[in-house]
């Protein structure tokens, strides 16, 4: 279905990503909002506050992150496309809650504009360091959908996407952006609502009595149940059986983990997105996402020009992580790079799916500020030795 | 008995669900079953019902009842039911959580909600002690009181859960005790006809637990207990604290008027011209007529 006219700022905007973040949830049908204020994400707090009333949605600033989090859940279940964001230190409190969603299935979007940690680090400059968190925060065993915009634009953009991948996969969809996209002021062109795709909750049609809100476990999604309509269901966090009732006992734990990595690597062609530029007949591909996709564009350049066979492959979606494609180039290439602005996390999953076959560099930063992108031209040239 | 135990099935996924996990004895039971007689007088669709709970011995309650029922995390029902509530405000939503569930781990969640003022009933079961983990002490152990962390006598001094709910903002708060069956469901039945954030306090046994290490006896005995040292707060004005020493005051300790979340963010909206011009104005609540007196 199209958005809905009411909720789309139509026309070119001056934006910066955080309030371009905050339109995407709103043009993609958004109407519950429960947040707490941290640096650096909370313009997107502060856009949905002053615009959901308008709209008939509803803002509420919550006591803490672990309240947000829960409350958006609540929402979700209650039928509203729902959405938090936050930062680092609230990252964190929302971990546990995060897992609940998964657990439950609930379909929702959390933004992360990343700053510099851990612990309180650096609250007003960038970090890219929570991106194994993203993956591994919560605990027990799972998959994730993360995205990671370049760009206000992006930023717009890849929030309809979140929400469109949550109602599909029926699971919290993570935007892992960063203080520099979050505060980096640029065009944003929303376009009109019918060029706008959204994907709908799917509600059982399945009469009351009959219909369970987990009746398709092997990685395949369920359709939601509506509260009010009859189905009066149960949902735990507790390990489950396909009438959401609590089952204490291995086989159970086995079908409940097993379906929520399935669900995600049974779909990850369609899931995951890379954007990819010069691959063939490339000795060094150069793998970045967010911000430091778009800060390796000079080094890329000046080496290309020195006549350096360098391809790039930006990653909009960085979990599930691209295993099948960095395996499939490892046997291609001579080496491939990761910049990422953290001492090494994505870029162990690239080093894993590569086993070898080809040199795996890592171009580390702690944050802060973005990478020089002289370090990143120093690295392709180090690597086509 | 007959005809409460008919009542009672009907809202009791009677079939599925049973055995429960509570100890014989145990007054989560007799609380199910008063708040569950307290939906069945006010005569409320189990359709229009939302019962949220986070985790503990309490935080079990829902998989019984046939409401839509949300078993979340430890200490957050009642951010869980914020949610839930806004995302349906025409729904009946009630929060049931322990004494450590829903004023240690979930006491940010439980203030700022009654500060708020948004509508739904929280039933506070309160037995003193963690009973699921195996008897530690709580925000509500007396103290000197035994738990298996407080193997000494408890240092720490608990909550008056009326004092915090009255000081947090709430409009409505009582507190009655399993002894005391049939208060109980009628103090339920005000607080689910209460449009506001209320709050039952249900002074419980863990016999199991807090009575085995607090030498206080059987469930039979602890409930004898409260019978014998339970004073209405109607009758608590004409006693001298002395005579007040140790008793515990029940009944209806705080019902006042604030204006409620839902409808002031509702208000705003419709201020603000937000409602969906192609969708009608807000439904009319469903509840029954009883209700709303």
């Amino acid at each position: 279905m199209k958005a809905d006219p009411q909720n789309v700022l139509v026309g070119a905007h001056y934006l910066d990503g955080n309030h371009a973040c905050g339109e995407g949830g709103i043009a993609a049908g958004c109407k519950f909002f429960a947040g707490y204020p941290i640096t650096p994400s909370t313009e997107i707090a502060e856009r949905v506050s002053r615009r959901f009333p308008l709209i008939g949605g509803v803002f509420v600033q919550m006591e803490d992150e672990l309240a947000s989090m829960n409350a958006i859940l609540g929402a979700s279940w209650g039928g509203k496309k729902s959405m938090t964001c936050t930062s680092g230190p609230g990252f964190s409190l929302m971990m546990e809650n995060f897992g609940l969603g998964l657990m439950l299935e609930t379909p929702c979007v959390l933004v992360n504009v990343q700053r510099g940690g851990p612990s309180t680090g650096l609250p007003t400059l960038p970090g890219q360091a929570d991106m194994m968190q993203a993956r591994w925060g919560s605990h027990g065993d799972y998959e994730v959908i993360a995205l990671a915009p370049d760009s206000p634009q992006e930023s717009f953009e890849l929030t309809i996407h979140a929400f469109n991948l949550s109602e599909k996969y029926r699971m919290p969809v993570l935007i892992m952006t960063d203080e520099c996209v979050g505060h980096m002021t640029e065009k944003v062109v929303i376009p009109p609502p019918e060029e706008i795709e959204l994907v709908e909750r799917k509600y059982s049609d399945v009469p009351p009595g009959e219909a369970w809100p987990y009746m398709e476990f092997d990685g395949e999604v369920s359709p939601m149940l509506p509260v009010g309509e009859g189905h009066k269901f149960h949902i735990t966090g507790l390990t489950h059986d396909i009438r959401g009732y609590p089952v204490i006992n291995s086989e159970a734990q086995h079908l409940n983990t097993r379906h929520l990595i399935d669900k995600v690597k049974k779909h990850a062609d369609d899931i995951i997105w890379l954007e990819e530029k010069d691959i063939d007949g490339a000795d060094v591909v150069v793998m970045a996402y967010g911000i430091s996709s778009r800060v390796m564009q000079p080094a890329i350049a000046k080496a290309k020009k020195e006549g350096i066979k360098v391809g790039q492959i930006k990653m909009v979606t960085v979990w599930p992580f691209p295993e099948k494609r960095v395996k499939e180039l490892a046997e291609k290439v001579k080496a491939m790079i990761m910049v990422e602005m953290n001492w090494g996390q994505v870029y162990l999953e690239m080093e894993r799916c590569i086993a070898g076959k080809c040199e795996a560099h890592l171009i580390g930063h702690g944050g802060g500020t973005v990478h020089n992108p002289e370090d990143i031209y120093n690295t392709i040239k180090e690597a086509v030795k | 008995m007959a005809v409460a135990s008919t009542i009672i099935y009907d809202y009791l996924r009677g079939k599925k669900k049973f055995p429960h996990v509570w100890c014989p004895g145990c007054g989560i039971g007799i609380t199910m079953g008063a708040l569950l007689r307290a939906f069945a007088d006010l005569e409320i669709d189990k359709n229009d019902v939302v019962m949220v709970s986070g985790i503990g011995c309490t935080g079990r309650m829902p998989v019984y009842c046939d409401f839509h029922t949300l078993h979340t995390t430890h200490g957050r029902a009642i951010a869980f039911a914020t949610g839930a509530k806004i995302a349906k405000p025409n729904m009946k939503v009630i929060a049931v959580c322990g004494d450590g569930d829903g004023l240690a781990i979930g006491g940010n969640h439980f203030i700022h909600a009654a500060r708020r003022n948004i509508d739904m009933t929280v039933v506070l079961v309160n037995n003193k002690i963690y009973g699921m983990t195996g008897g530690q002490y709580s925000p509500t152990t007396p103290h000197t009181k035994l738990g298996s962390t407080a193997p000494h006598g408890n240092v720490e001094h608990p909550f008056d859960v009326y004092e915090l709910t009255k000081g947090a903002g709430a409009t409505y708060f009582a507190r009655g005790t399993v002894y005391h069956a049939t208060l109980l469901q009628s103090l339920m039945k005000k607080a689910l006809s209460k449009k506001g954030f209320s709050v039952v306090e249900v002074m419980s046994n863990c016999h199991t637990l807090y009575g085995r290490l607090n030498r206080e006896g059987s469930a039979v005995k602890m409930i004898e207990w409260m019978k014998e040292n339970a004073v209405n707060i109607k009758a608590a004005s004409r006693k001298t604290p002395e005579e007040l020493e140790g008793k515990v005051l029940i009944g209806e300790m705080l019902d006042i008027e604030r204006p409620e979340y839902c409808e002031q963010y509702e208000a705003l909206i419709d201020q603000l011209g937000g409602r969906p011009k192609d969708k009608p104005e807000a439904e009319e609540s469903p509840e029954p007529e009883e209700i709303k007196k």
